[in-house]
């Protein structure tokens, strides 16, 4: 393999890692929704869109960074998804219907007005914030003179790397040492038995899908200094919420990151040998396989390795 | 008496609309209308029978789209033979795609058949050569003019529909079906090979959504995939249709096809709100979600006591 083809082939490789870092963010909020109600949030990408649009304003207006935006964001998107919650998705668990699919239907509609309210408001042009960093980059020739090829690694995109993986740390530690955290993980494993141990079912329901929007809305915040925002984004971001759920396993963090991790590596080497318009039928085919081959995702693989001897 | 009479009169009342000289927009609407209620139908019947709700009946309704296109672009063959063609080229695809989704239940299942939709899209976005990508096919000459014609091919299809599903849905059949959604575990160990009559649901119902594409290329004279493969303008709208209609009743469709096509260009007439259409959509599925889950005609009984009670 000559110096050239290595170079393309490690850019690419770390471009890919970097991406997956932040699916990573965009799965975890899934998967916990995931966990606790047992249905898919097809509005998550819209919530994303909605954290987007937040940080983009937070910019135009008052020039606050997206990466400050966060702790807006977040916080914002929280409360967002605790309404949802509370008073839509919840009074659809009482009624009676012939199809349980009636959930997921209404986080459709969810989504559908979360996107066209922002066509409405903002129209539908791409938007950007700007950034002074927006463009600049480590290079590897910067650092070792001699060194045979030249890599690059954009500072807005390790920006965004090291917060996911900062804000992803905060969630570990939230849920394993925290008692929410633990009631969370309780009704995710077991809803009856949390039930019968005195945990506040309907409470943590509303916390998880609170903490789910709140992460996509961070996540949203460290997409915008390098993507840019329109108000259809959000399906796109669903699906590849949903990519990665299956991935790593339903309901399972570590999968989810994993999954993240493996799903842009997996698109980002799409992108580069066969096509950019072909990453997302990339996206497909990895679910597709992972359903027929690896039904439990990733986590299923850790898990038998724990459990195998 | 009832069952025979009165999808006799509405046949009749639809035949004879036409004739009292409807405008071309009229006409336009209505043909429309009965297409969705036909995708309706189909759906329904997969997903509001079976239980198996799914999230992709764009991929069916726009593989017979482009089987109808290809003969015209590709072979130059009139696209009309599209409709018969169709039926045996969805009929492969569906089989093929059953095979893999209808291994999965619940959620697995919506996200594959959602999945199947996009994946069929972007194949055909970026298969340039045989599909002319993202430019679309369009018909350079049109059968007809005006719509009567139209209008009269699509009611046929729609009755023959009609009376297929409820042939099916009253036989052996479409009590395996409903056996299936109620618990598809009770339903296997009663003998009933699952994977088998999911898969004939599956089957019948793309058919009939592929030659509703098939039937679109023809009518409308332009496809491209961004509007036969499209999640929310197809597949979403399906569901809607059949959610706000009813789930698992005869005249779901009807009236869910009736109100969403309606819906949707009121809302495009006023000024400034053209595009939101979705939103109504969206706060429409909300709300008949939450207070009519079994949609309009399933809730019937439901509306009429509140009226009784409000009247009271």
């Amino acid at each position: 393999m000559g110096a050239a083809k290595l170079e393309v082939l490690l850019q690419t490789l770390i471009s890919g890692l970097l991406l997956g870092g932040l699916y990573a963010l965009i799965g975890l909020g899934m998967t916990l929704i995931m966990g606790v109600m047992k249905i898919i949030n097809l509005a998550h990408g819209e919530l994303m869109m909605v954290g987007m649009f937040i940080a983009y304003w937070m910019f135009t207006l008052f020039g606050i960074d997206p990466y400050i935006s966060v702790f807006i964001a977040g916080p914002a998107l929280f409360f967002l998804g605790v309404a949802i919650q509370k008073y839509l998705v919840n009074p659809v668990l009482k009624v009676d219907s012939i199809l349980p699919e009636n959930q997921v239907i209404l986080t459709v509609g969810i989504g559908m007005v979360l996107s066209s309210a922002a066509t409405i408001a903002f129209k539908s042009d791409y938007r950007s914030t700007p950034v002074k960093y927006g463009t600049s980059a480590f290079y590897l020739s910067d650092i070792w003179k001699g060194s045979p090829i030249e890599l690059s690694l954009s500072i807005p995109w390790s920006v965004s790397f090291l917060f996911a993986l900062a804000i992803t740390g905060a969630l570990w530690f939230f849920l394993q040492k925290t008692d929410t955290g633990k009631s969370i993980r309780a009704t995710s494993q077991d809803l009856d038995a949390a039930l019968l141990m005195g945990v506040n079912v309907q409470r943590m329901r509303v916390v998880t899908f609170g903490l789910g929007s709140g992460l996509v809305g961070a996540a949203g915040c460290l997409f915008i200094p390098i993507y840019y925002l329109y108000p259809a984004l959000g399906g796109q971001f669903t699906l590849i919420a949903f990519v990665i759920t299956i991935l790593g396993g339903l309901g399972s963090n570590v999968g989810a990151i994993l999954g993240g991790l493996i799903l842009g590596i997996f698109e980002s080497l799409t992108a580069t040998y066969v096509g950019m318009g072909w990453a997302p039928v990339g996206r497909f085919l990895i679910f597709i396989a992972a359903l027929l081959f690896l039904p439990g995702g990733v986590a299923s693989l850790l898990r038998r390795r724990t459990f195998g001897k | 008496m009832n069952k025979v009479a009165i999808p006799l009169a509405v046949l009749g009342a639809l035949l004879v609309l036409p004739l009292i000289g409807l405008s071309s927009y009229t006409m336009h609407i209505l043909v429309l209308v009965l297409m969705w209620t036909t995708i309706g139908m189909a759906w329904n019947l997969l997903g509001g029978y079976c239980g198996q709700v799914s999230f992709g009946h764009a991929a069916y309704f726009g593989v017979g789209a482009y089987t109808a296109g290809i003969l015209y672009f590709k072979l130059h063959i009139s696209a009309w033979w599209g409709i018969p063609l169709s039926i045996a080229v969805v009929a492969v695809f569906a089989f093929l795609l059953g095979y893999i989704v209808l291994k999965l239940r619940g959620p697995f299942f919506a996200l594959a058949t959602l999945a199947s939709g996009e994946v069929l899209r972007i194949t055909t976005e970026n298969s340039g050569e045989f599909t002319n990508g993202t430019l679309g096919i369009l018909i350079q000459q049109r059968t007809w003019i005006e719509k009567t014609r139209y209008y009269y091919i699509i009611l046929a299809i729609t009755a023959l529909t009609f009376v297929l599903v409820r042939k099916l849905v009253a036989s052996k059949w479409g009590y395996y079906f409903v056996a299936i959604r109620e618990d598809q575990d009770a339903a296997e160990s009663l003998g009933i090979d699952t994977t088998r009559y999911k898969t004939i649901a599956l089957v019948i119902s793309a058919i009939l959504t592929g030659i509703c594409g098939a039937f679109y290329t023809n009518y409308m004279g332009y496809i491209d995939p961004n509007i036969v493969f499209a999640l929310h303008d197809i597949s979403i709208i399906t569901i809607m249709i059949v959610m706000i209609g009813g789930v698992a009743t005869e005249w779901g469709a009807l009236v869910g096809a009736g109100i969403m096509v309606l819906l949707a260009e009121w809302i495009r007439a006023i000024p400034g709100l053209g595009a939101s259409h979705q939103a109504f959509f969206g706060i429409l599925l909300i709300v008949i979600i939450i207070f009519l889950p079994n949609g309009i005609v399933g809730d019937l009984p439901k509306i009429m006591r509140l009226f009784r009670r409000v009247r009271a």
